[in-house]
């Protein structure tokens, strides 16, 4: 309880919603200069998501990929690594739950649905492992092999799907058995046909687990020291290269969930595409604005996930591009980076002291490359 | 006979697609010797090109004909710059996070862009085809050359200028006192304070130079390769130039080599399909050599080496010296 209280009473989540309130005002700025009216593309965003049952539950759907790849990039942030590759995860993530998903026939649901999620977990677990392990044996910076390693995913998935399970004469693979559907009939029913999955349920779950791990077990201190400071971890005895090959799998692991509902939950197939998603690096900015708390994950997920199924709503009813909801976004990361400048704002009179680093947020910027 | 001239094509079309990795890693280079990590080096690049596409089509509407693609080249440099401005004081000033400033630009940019393409274009989501872009200069006696005129000296203007960046930036960073002062500044901020350097202002110009370089990089592919502008015209090359940066180990050649090897892994796949024993290999592996490549030259080369400038990412407090 303690611990809540202490969430609220921080001076620093002001800052959050500070800068919540100016990426909006910047969004509207950028409107008005474009000839837009943002009252109105504000207000049909809002009503998009909250018009109808069909439209909270496509809003949930759009938030359950967000909050994957969140805390996938988080917890490695913990750990004091950048996973840029949650993207690449992602798409393995994907690609193993869709050839499971399809080639395995006769099985019960109970069976198949299971295995079907742990072989795609796995698989961008181990697509991480690989990043940890060239990381700690090799001293590679994890920054250049997750980028190399996203586009190696990418065209590998493209070549799995296009050799295995191409649906003839499409750029898709075919529908997955029925048995590893993760779709929630009677709740979609219930939500007006939106495509209800088990995603956000074990993205809950997944938050909890996040926390449990990391502020709970031996392991995740062990993790949390070699992210503030791996000499130091080191020197008291801490396995610094088996941490950051732990931490860089789980973070796959998540990462690879959120890959595995998109195909079992959401489209039944995977589509063979030139580009990646984007979600790995949409990521990142929750895992930024979340400050790589669970909780801050989970909120920042709401907030990207609401902003960026509402722009459909803007573009169809005040004619405004979507592309203002990532200017809306972009802005809001940047005033929580930039949060010397918002407590100028709070607190003109005080002269700004020097930032005092605290957790691993900031240790993402002194990984930098080095 | 034919194949040296396939293989002088072969070189010609690798340093076109070379050229805008070039700018782009030289640009990073420069931020991170100064001390500032640049992950925004991709929303850069898109400034660029998106600020060349738009410029070069109102000089050719305006009648520029043939000066239009130079004016586009300006705008790239100059968006690149203000892009870069918005790290600067951010990073150095607000001492703000500089991995998360680097992903806001690159959301921001690619965002903006595709914005305002949408109101000049009335909602379409690329930019007309230019007509007026840069064509290929011979350069008179050395393009006469066998094999390495056609490979090297038949090129676009931008090309040409790649060709002077490398050594020009190698020249300025370490023969020079102010690339002593500003490798000083990314190394070891506080010594180079406590001696006289002002580590802001050599960390301001670090990363207003790499601004200056990726937007030409961004200016470059438009100008060049697409003709146009699209959400897809930087697609990632930033990021390979960021690889390319660590891989060519912050050093001015060792990045050449590094761009010149992933603009080769480009222009070999439009090579290939000249063969007819390419059909026999599938596409996808044909994309993902280079990058298996670096991987498995990254994972060989022991690893304690390959280590940036020390201080790169952190932001300096004179209070902690």
């Amino acid at each position: 309880m303690t611990k809540w209280s202490r969430i609220f009473i921080k001076s620093n989540v002001w800052i959050p919603l500070i800068a919540i309130v100016l990426g909006l005002l910047c969004g509207a700025i950028v409107m008005w200069i474009g000839g837009y009216n943002a009252w109105s593309a504000y207000s049909a965003l809002w009503q998009k998501v909250s018009g109808s049952k069909y439209d909270i539950g496509e809003t949930i759907r759009t938030i359950t990929p967000l909050l994957f790849t969140g805390l996938s990039v988080g917890f490695a942030f913990r750990a004091g690594l950048f996973n840029i590759g949650a993207d690449g995860q992602f798409i393995m993530g994907m690609t193993g739950a869709t050839i499971v998903g399809i080639k395995l026939h006769g099985l019960p649901w109970i069976v198949h649905a299971p295995i079907a999620v742990i072989v795609g977990a796995l698989v961008g677990g181990l697509w991480g492992a690989i990043a940890g392990v060239l990381k700690s044996s090799r001293g590679v910076n994890e920054v250049i092999s997750c980028i190399m390693l996203n586009w190696i995913a990418l065209y590998l998935s493209n070549y799995l799907v296009r050799t295995l399970v191409l649906e003839k004469g499409q750029q898709r693979s075919q529908m997955i058995q029925d048995s590893a559907s993760l779709s929630i009939g009677w709740l979609s029913k219930a939500m007006d046909n939106a495509r209800m999955d088990g995603g956000i349920w074990v993205a809950l779950i997944c938050v909890a687990v996040f926390y449990v791990l990391l502020w709970r077990t031996k392991q995740g201190y062990e993790l949390r020291a070699v992210g503030h400071n791996a000499d130091a971890a080191k020197v008291a005895g801490i396995d610094v290269k088996s941490s950051l090959l732990k931490s860089m799998m789980i973070s796959g692991i998540f990462a690879g969930l959120g890959g595995v509902f998109e195909v079992l939950g959401v489209f039944h197939y995977q589509v063979i595409s030139a580009a990646s998603s984007g979600y790995g690096f949409d990521g990142i900015a929750v895992a930024l604005l979340g400050g790589n708390h669970p909780i801050g994950i989970l909120l920042g997920s709401i907030l990207f996930g609401v902003l960026t199924y509402g722009s459909a709503g803007m573009n169809f009813t005040a004619n405004v591009p979507t592309e203002i909801v990532r200017i809306v976004i972009g802005c809001i990361i940047f005033f929580v980076a930039s949060h010397g400048f918002i407590q100028m704002l709070l607190n003109p009179r005080k002269p700004r002291r020097s930032s005092k680093k605290k957790g691993a947020v900031e240790r993402g910027s002194d990984l930098g490359l080095g | 006979m034919d194949l040296i001239s396939d293989l002088a094509n072969l070189v010609n079309s690798t340093l076109v697609f070379t050229t805008a990795l070039i700018f782009g890693a030289m640009g990073g280079l420069f931020s991170e010797r100064s001390g500032v990590f640049n992950i925004g080096i991709e929303g850069m690049m898109t400034g660029g090109a998106f600020a060349a596409a738009i410029a070069t089509w109102y000089a050719e509407k305006a009648g520029y004909g043939a000066a239009s693609p130079w004016l586009g080249l300006a705008a790239g440099i100059v968006c690149g710059i203000m892009i870069s401005l918005l790290l600067a004081v951010a990073a150095v000033t607000l001492k703000a996070n500089q991995a998360v400033v680097g992903v806001v630009i690159n959301i921001l940019a690619a965002a903006i862009t595709l914005y305002l393409v949408k109101i000049i274009f009335n909602g379409a989501g690329d930019t007309d085809v230019l007509s007026d872009v840069y064509s290929k200069w011979a350069i008179p006696w050395l393009s006469d050359i066998p094999f390495f005129g056609k490979a090297l000296f038949n090129t676009y203007p931008t090309t040409y200028m790649a060709y002077v960046l490398v050594p020009l930036c190698s020249y300025l960073l370490f023969k020079t006192p102010f690339g002593l002062r500003l490798r000083s500044v990314g190394e070891h901020p506080g010594a180079s304070d406590t001696v006289g350097i002002n580590v802001t202002k050599y960390r301001y110009i670090g990363v207003l130079i790499s601004g200056l370089l990726a937007g030409m990089g961004g200016a470059a592919i438009t100008l060049t390769t697409t003709g146009n502008f699209s959400h897809s015209t930087v697609s990632g090359q930033g990021f390979i130039a960021l690889a390319a940066m660590i891989f060519g180990r912050w050093s001015p050649w060792g990045v050449f080599g590094a761009t010149f090897f992933f603009g080769m892994a480009q222009a070999l796949r439009n090579f290939v399909k000249l063969y007819d024993w390419s059909k026999d290999i599938p596409m996808e592996f044909l994309y993902m050599f280079p990058y298996v490549l670096t991987l498995l030259v990254l994972a060989g080369a022991v690893g304690k080496s390959v280590k940036g400038p020390a201080a790169a990412g952190e932001p300096y407090d004179p209070s902690k010296r």
